[in-house]
């Protein structure tokens, strides 16, 4: 059996940077089930990746491409086109096995990171009366099919909510000559970021339906057409407002959620409001020491560069990883947080800052965010003229602001007063 | 006149005051937004992202894209030049595949290889 410090499970943007982060002290073994390294990035030959990271608007193959290189110069350890079946935990150690055409084979590691990504919700997650003819993708299937494969999926499509995969397949599907009908969006608010809207929507006139959603798909081999309806603030649908779209494709960007088969397996105890597992700030799981989790898999991300920060801090700790007691400071937030990450701090970890990933419920105008210790002294507030919920925050906090306190708490306050 | 800058993913919003002649725009929170809103009120560019045909078995599709951004109303012409490309000799990514096209002064360049590096 070969034996790993480091195990990282996913050659997509997390995995690549966990596994060059690790690989500085550690050594380490990158696994990855398609033939090629790079995950979605591959498929989203869009650009704007990496502005934050490279200053540069990249395509996602070409962000991905960085990393490759970067992989290639550090001692790492890879299989391809090998799929985890089982992760066990031992008394010190972690036994992974692995299944690939050259059989099954198992490997053992100090700790394990979780780059796994996150799935999309599929037309059977989501409440659409009539037929289940074909023409029903998701937003991420008709990209593969589109860029990887080069085939149209469609004629004249229908896209179903507002995220960026699906405002960026609008576009898309337009360039190759598709006729985009419109996109639909239950919510009163896009999903999708605003400068999407903008360049894929706006400058296409693709037509953008807020508060309506798709009821009903028509068509017994292929779709011939779909209805649309308003619905209320309680997503009701609003009887007299059904309109039928003739269309041969329906597209759904309807949602994210990341992917943790084997985390469950393990018996990580996971967020319901990320739907990825319960860490601290060095991306470990806060009830299974040297289980790590990074990217999509720990909570959607709308930025890649972000993914890659997450990464680079969770295999940065799973090499350095001690199996010792953590003393760990619960993150409690308010009611118009979506949620928080990391959900825990440890106080005693190598970093001077610690990186908080946090998303509000609903748009906020002029608000301040405002962090207080278990006395509830203010040990932080930051005021901003708009928060969305597309827009993940991201702040960087010393570390020493959280010192002797049991718990923190994090509020969204009104953004006017004199703080 | 409003817009949304486009530029990165903060996506400010910006008002654009044309006051005899002087522009001003406020809202944004760097320099690119206000290069961007003047851009975008005299000659709107944009960049496009593609892919072309290849003869490779693995890889059918090559991903590409204009190297720098091109008037916004010439997006579909450009798409029917790189739809006119098939790739038959393996590329790197970076590799111009087309040189000055529709003499915009960008070129379509590969943004991935047709080989497993």
């Amino acid at each position: 059996m070969k034996k790993y410090d480091v195990i990282v499970v996913g050659g997509g943007p997390a995995g690549l940077a966990a596994a060059i982060s690790s690989s500085e002290n550690a050594k380490t073994l990158l696994i990855e089930r398609e033939h090629r390294l790079g995950g979605i990035l591959k498929q989203c030959i869009h650009d704007g990746f990496g502005i934050i990271k490279f200053g540069e608007k990249l395509s996602g193959p070409e962000y991905a491409e960085k990393y490759k290189d970067m992989v290639k110069e550090k001692n790492i350890d890879i299989i391809t086109d090998s799929f985890i079946t089982d992760i066990k935990k031992n008394d010190k150690t972690f036994s992974v096995t692995v299944v690939n055409s050259s059989g099954i084979s198992q490997y053992e590691t100090y700790s394990v990171v979780l780059a796994t990504g996150c799935r999309e919700r599929t037309a059977k997650q989501v409440f659409i009366n009539g037929e289940r003819p074909a023409g029903i993708y998701t937003a991420g299937t008709a990209q593969y099919f589109t860029n990887i494969l080069g085939y149209l999926p469609g004629k004249d499509c229908v896209i179903l909510g507002s995220g960026d995969i699906g405002l960026i397949m609008a576009r898309r599907l337009t360039l190759e000559g598709a006729n985009v009908k419109g996109v639909f969006e239950a919510k009163s608010e896009p999903s999708g970021l605003m400068r999407n809207i903008v360049q894929c929507l706006e400058d296409y006139d693709i037509p953008l339906e807020l508060s309506t959603t798709v009821s009903r798909v028509f068509g017994k081999e292929r779709v011939e057409a779909v209805e649309t309806v308003r619905v209320d603030k309680n997503m009701n649908y609003i009887p007299g407002t059904e309109k039928v779209v003739k269309a041969d494709t329906l597209i759904l960007s309807v949602g994210l959620i990341p992917e943790n088969e084997i985390a469950e397996k393990l018996g990580i105890s996971t967020d319901i409001k990320t739907k990825g597992p319960f860490v601290d700030n060095s991306l470990m799981s806060v009830n299974v020491p040297g289980i790590f989790c990074c990217g999509n898999a720990l909570h959607v991300n709308d930025l890649v560069d972000y993914v890659s920060e997450s990464g680079e801090t969770a295999g940065k700790n799973a090499a350095l990883y001690k199996n010792t007691n953590r003393k760990l400071t619960k993150i409690i937030i308010s009611d118009e947080f979506m949620y928080c990450v990391p959900q825990y701090i440890n106080y005693e970890t190598d970093e001077k800052n610690i990186i908080f990933y946090i998303r509000v419920k609903n748009n906020c105008n002029n608000v301040r965010i405002i962090i207080k210790n278990e006395r509830d002294e203010i040990v932080y507030s930051r005021k901003y003229i708009i928060m969305r919920p597309p827009e993940m925050e991201r702040l960087v906090i010393n570390k020493e602001l959280f010192k002797n306190t049991s718990f923190i708490n994090i509020s969204l306050e009104n953004g006017d007063d004199n703080i | 006149m409003n817009m949304y800058c486009i530029e990165c993913p903060n996506g400010c919003f910006m008002e654009i005051t044309d006051y005899e002649g002087k522009i001003t725009v406020t809202g944004n929170k760097c320099k690119k937004g206000y290069v961007y809103a003047l851009q975008e009120i005299t000659a709107p560019m944009r960049t496009v992202c593609s892919t072309v045909k290849t003869c490779f078995r693995n890889i059918p599709r090559l991903p590409v894209r204009t190297s720098g951004s091109i008037p916004k109303e010439k997006i579909f012409e450009v798409m029917n030049e790189i739809n006119k490309i098939t790739v038959s000799e393996n590329v790197s990514i970076g590799d111009i595949i087309i040189n000055n096209v529709l003499n915009t002064g960008v070129d379509i360049i590969a943004t991935s290889n047709t080989y497993e590096s």
